[in-house]
């Protein structure tokens, strides 16, 4: 990585501390060219009320999504956009948003589909900075377009198809939705309704974490010993566990996979995007109801 | 065939059409600016503003009918600064229906989101949170008129 990562005391306790920053080492950084910061919320709208200074937007349903088939943008799309922002390959990519980084940490995982080297998330995201009271603007840069090379999505290592999970199960499998979706008491989240499925529960052997628990309150992400407690010590993932996480469409389990894969240090953790909203509506695959986990159906 | 509009709901659709996607989010942004506070009784009693819980961020609504024969309704919404799509759909209700008798409010079809042209830019879900905005609207028209 050519910016050096953040020393931060807390992060040197994570497996690959370079991939979060501090609200202090991002305002010492913002003026370096090497590193371009990008914020993704949820809502469309929010960058425009006022971003951190010098910020581009790259909105995870206009930029990263196909328009058409329900999957992301291709690498021509990619090297577009990125082209667009200001964005070469060698880039330090620094990423905050709404909601505790759910989508800062979605679309970091889609950068990272595209084998986009060093990209970051400022811990605490866009809540903590404005809360500490540090500088926002308006101003919307207009970046030099920059030469991103054209490179096809590499979704193998870290994305998880329907396929994949059904030949999967018995394998660790976390739903990281709220109890209620995994009990199959609710088909959505709580206020986010409709963009539900047909069928309520979980998918079988899958743990449920709730995504919350690795965030503090203050957005940022617990502790290594806390989420250590969770993952290792409650769940009993090992050194060697090959993860899927899901969620509903994919974003709250982005925020685990990246906990997994990059605070904790498990090497084969894969995001199921097509989630609760794919398989809640798919034809014959296993449900379990309730808030047990359910076993391997015989197949 | 299309279902008339208030003049005034008529005259933001029309607005909205007008431009391309970017300006029509940078007017979502001014309604969602120009959202009024919550008067002063509504601020101290917050218990009378109901939740729609349909948004995807807090939303609180206040519906209020006169004694007038036309039953003329007032509109209050409170949404956090967090939320600007929702406060921007909320202003474009407060704008376009405000004021207005029952029957006009009633008439509104269920579709008027959908005529701001922000259906590519803002998601299905949030799309229907707007609806869900104005169906609560007139759902409470409605149980207003016949109470």
């Amino acid at each position: 990585m050519s910016v050096a990562a953040d020393p931060h005391e807390k992060f040197a306790h994570y497996a690959h501390p370079e991939r979060l920053v501090s609200a202090d080492w991002l305002a010492q950084n913002l003026d370096n060219p090497s590193v371009v910061v990008v914020e993704s919320d949820e809502d469309v709208l929010l960058y425009s009320t006022g971003h951190i200074p010098g910020a581009v937007k790259v909105d995870w349903h206009t930029d990263l999504n196909d328009e058409v088939t329900r999957d992301y943008v291709d690498g021509a799309a990619f090297a577009r956009l990125m082209s667009a922002k200001g964005i070469t390959r060698d880039s330090t990519v620094v990423i905050y948003g709404d909601k505790s980084n759910w989508w800062a940490a979605y679309a970091l995982w889609v950068f990272s589909l595209f084998g986009h080297e060093d990209v970051r998330l400022l811990d605490g995201g866009r809540d903590k900075w404005l809360a500490e009271g540090r500088p926002t603007t308006t101003e919307v840069p207009a970046p030099q377009t920059a030469d991103y090379p054209v490179v096809e999505r590499n979704d193998a290592p870290i994305r998880a198809y329907l396929s994949d999970v059904l030949g999967h199960l018995g394998k660790p499998l976390i739903d990281v939705r709220s109890v209620d979706e995994y009990t199959g008491a609710r088909t959505h989240m709580p206020a986010y309704p409709e963009e539900g499925a047909l069928r309520g529960g979980h998918i079988p052997t899958a743990a449920s974490v709730p995504w919350a628990r690795a965030a503090a309150e203050d957005g940022t992400f617990r502790s290594r010993a806390e989420l250590d407690a969770i993952y290792r010590d409650e769940v009993g993932l090992k050194d060697d566990a090959d993860v899927v996480a899901y969620c509903r469409i994919g974003e709250r389990s982005s925020h685990t996979w990246f906990v997994l894969f990059h605070l904790l240090g498990f090497t084969k953790v894969r995001n199921y995007d097509g989630s609760w909203t794919e398989w809640g509506n798919a034809v014959r695959v296993p449900i379990v109801k309730g808030e047990e986990r359910g076993g391997v159906p015989a197949s | 065939m299309t279902t008339e509009l208030p003049t005034k709901l008529s005259e933001i659709v029309e607005d909205f059409q007008a431009l391309d996607e970017p300006d029509r989010l940078q007017l979502l942004l001014e309604f969602s600016q120009g959202l009024p506070e919550l008067p002063q009784h509504l601020q101290e009693h917050p218990e009378l503003l109901e939740q729609v819980v349909e948004c995807q961020t807090p939303l609180f609504l206040s519906v209020d009918i006169d004694d007038s024969p036309e039953q003329i309704v007032r509109l209050y919404f409170s949404a956090p600064p967090e939320a600007p799509t929702t406060r921007g759909f909320a202003g474009v209700l407060l704008e376009g229906l405000d004021g207005l008798s029952s029957a006009d409010i009633l008439a509104v079809p269920d579709d008027v989101p959908d005529r701001l042209g922000l259906t590519r830019a803002i998601t299905p879900l949030r799309m229907r949170g707007m609806t869900a905005m104005l169906g609560r609207i007139k759902r409470t028209v409605r149980a207003g008129q016949t109470s």
